[in-house]
């Protein structure tokens, strides 16, 4: 597992900034809110996304977390970009607002999701969950998946780096095979010492939650947490109201 | 006097039909340091499983001060038997060593300043307090063992089972180790093939292979009975001496 937060952690960009402070729940709350206040938004208001884009810029900045840490990781959209392009050319000018909507909409989900993960460790973000009394099951479910991408993606690196040693380049296409059969190899052993883990933490007392050391947010905190949901709802309610 | 564990005719099969014990029974005193010895696949670590319960005796029983392992047991056993696993990767998995320390003792139910305590007592008996804010991936092996025996004495244990502790540790490392588990003064059950190891820290041993206690004595006596050792494939290392 040597490498292994490196693994999980490329969404994280640990910081200091009041953004990074706010208890985790508020932050879960505020994307919430804030997603399905830009999807809820009529798509041919086009100055509203502008509005969200600054929002979350300014997120951004008060975060001091670079634009370009989210340029990189935003490309997981790159689906969204191809459905959007492709629109047009089906549905002409009909099809070019849908492109939009899903473009516009897809883009902010996407960008207010990693906020939250930029400035929310993952742990922090299942005590949110505890915290917003998400069923026991869920955030068990979501611990162990953190805990086994983790040990994944560092069981793949060493994997990885024990193939090329003996001589493997899987630059050849003839030696996809070894990657496939690796891959298998991969499966059976993150699963066992998935297993390994889950007993070590049975071992120390784990019933199924995560120890939360933190307090109660104060409604100072959430309303400050909850300042761009508010702007959210100020845009929104301009653009579906204002005609 | 209640022994501090007591093990009755344990026998356990695992799910696919390979049965790996065939009745063991021991019996350790409060205070005792007992080393079980045995080959690759004797049974020692489905043996130390048994002992809080991860794994579920086919028959026999197992007492840890009085208190039989039993599924209304389970919580209480969990607290008093410490299990430090082989792979300290298997262990630690919280971002700071501070935070793994203090998993265990939050899941029994500490809080706030109390487990603030306990992490520093736990770190400090280990030697590890400096490294309370560090990621348990950025420690060398033998710090990841100490740190992994930590979050286990961190829960206060009645009785320490420790897997393997010296496998894959630096001579360095492993005589640090050593020294720090003799400053502990709890009973301890140490599992190891490390024979050497086994003579220093632990004044009786139980020599178990296939699943059943083949012998039972002073470390010392075992260790010089090289025929009973070549029957279960154990050898001391080239050039080691017992006097
Ligand atoms: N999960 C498992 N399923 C089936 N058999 C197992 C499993 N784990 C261990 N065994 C078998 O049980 C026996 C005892 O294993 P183990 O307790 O790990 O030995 P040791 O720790 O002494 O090396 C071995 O023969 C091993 O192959
Ligand atoms: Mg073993």
């Amino acid at each position: 597992m040597s490498a292994g937060h490196a693994g999980t952690n490329v969404l994280h960009h640990p910081g200091d900034s009041p953004v990074h402070r706010l208890p985790p729940q508020v932050k879960i709350v505020a994307a919430l809110l804030t997603v399905i206040g830009v999807v809820a938004t009529p798509r041919e208001e086009f100055w509203a996304f502008g509005g969200y884009l600054v929002l979350v810029v300014t997120v951004w900045r008060m975060a001091r977390v670079p634009v370009s840490h989210f340029a990189k990781r935003a490309l997981i959209e790159v689906p969204f970009v191809v459905i959007a392009l492709l629109m047009p050319l089906l549905g002409g000018a009909a099809g070019a607002l849908a492109g939009w909507n899903i473009l516009a909409k897809g883009t902010l989900g996407v960008l207010t999701s990693l906020t939250l993960a930029a400035t929310t460790t993952p742990r922090e973000l299942i005590v949110g969950l505890q915290r917003l009394r998400t069923p026991a099951m869920l955030t068990t479910i979501a611990t162990l998946m953190l805990r086994y991408l983790e040990v994944i993606a560092a069981e793949a690196r060493r994997m990885r780096l024990a193939r090329i040693s003996r001589g493997h380049d899987p630059r050849f296409l003839w030696q996809v095979g070894a990657t496939a059969r690796g891959i298998g190899a991969l499966f059976i052993r993150s699963y066992e010492r998935g297993e390994r883990v889950h007993l070590a933490m049975v071992s120390r007392g784990w019933r199924g939650a995560m120890p939360d050391r933190g307090v109660a947010a104060s409604p100072a905190t959430w309303l400050a947490g909850l300042t761009p949901v508010l702007v959210t709802a100020a845009v929104l309610g301009t653009a579906v109201l204002v005609p | 006097m209640t022994p501090a564990l007591l093990v009755k005719g344990l026998a356990f099969a695992y799910p696919d039909g390979h049965q790996a014990l065939y009745g063991i029974d021991l019996r350790v005193e409060p205070g005792e340091r007992v080393a079980v010895l045995g080959p690759n696949g004797a049974g020692k670590t489905t043996l130390a499983l048994h002992l809080n319960g991860v794994h579920t005796a086919g028959a026999g029983t197992i007492e840890v001060a009085g208190l039989p392992v039993t599924k209304v047991n389970l919580h209480e056993i969990r607290r008093r038997v410490g299990l430090v696993f082989q792979d300290p990767d298997d262990q630690l998995f919280m971002q700071t060593v501070g935070e793994d320390v203090a998993f265990g003792p939050a899941n029994f139910g500490l809080k706030g300043a109390e487990l603030d305590a306990r992490v520093h007592q736990a770190l400090a008996a280990v030697g590890m307090t400096d490294h309370i804010d560090r990621s348990p991936l950025h420690l060398s092996g033998g710090q990841r063992r100490r740190v992994a025996l930590a979050t286990v004495l961190a829960c206060d244990p009645e009785i320490l089972v420790l897997d393997e502790p010296s496998a894959n540790l630096e001579p360095v490392a492993r005589r640090e180790l050593a020294e720090v588990l003799l400053s502990l003064g709890r009973t301890t059950l140490m599992v190891t093939h490390d024979l050497p190891y086994a003579l220093q820290l632990c004044p009786r041993s139980v020599l178990i292979d296939d699943g059943v206690v083949v012998a039972d004595g002073p470390t010392g006596d075992l260790l010089a009975d090289s025929e009973l050792l070549a029957a279960h494939r154990l050898e001391l290392p080239f050039g080691f001496r017992l006097d």
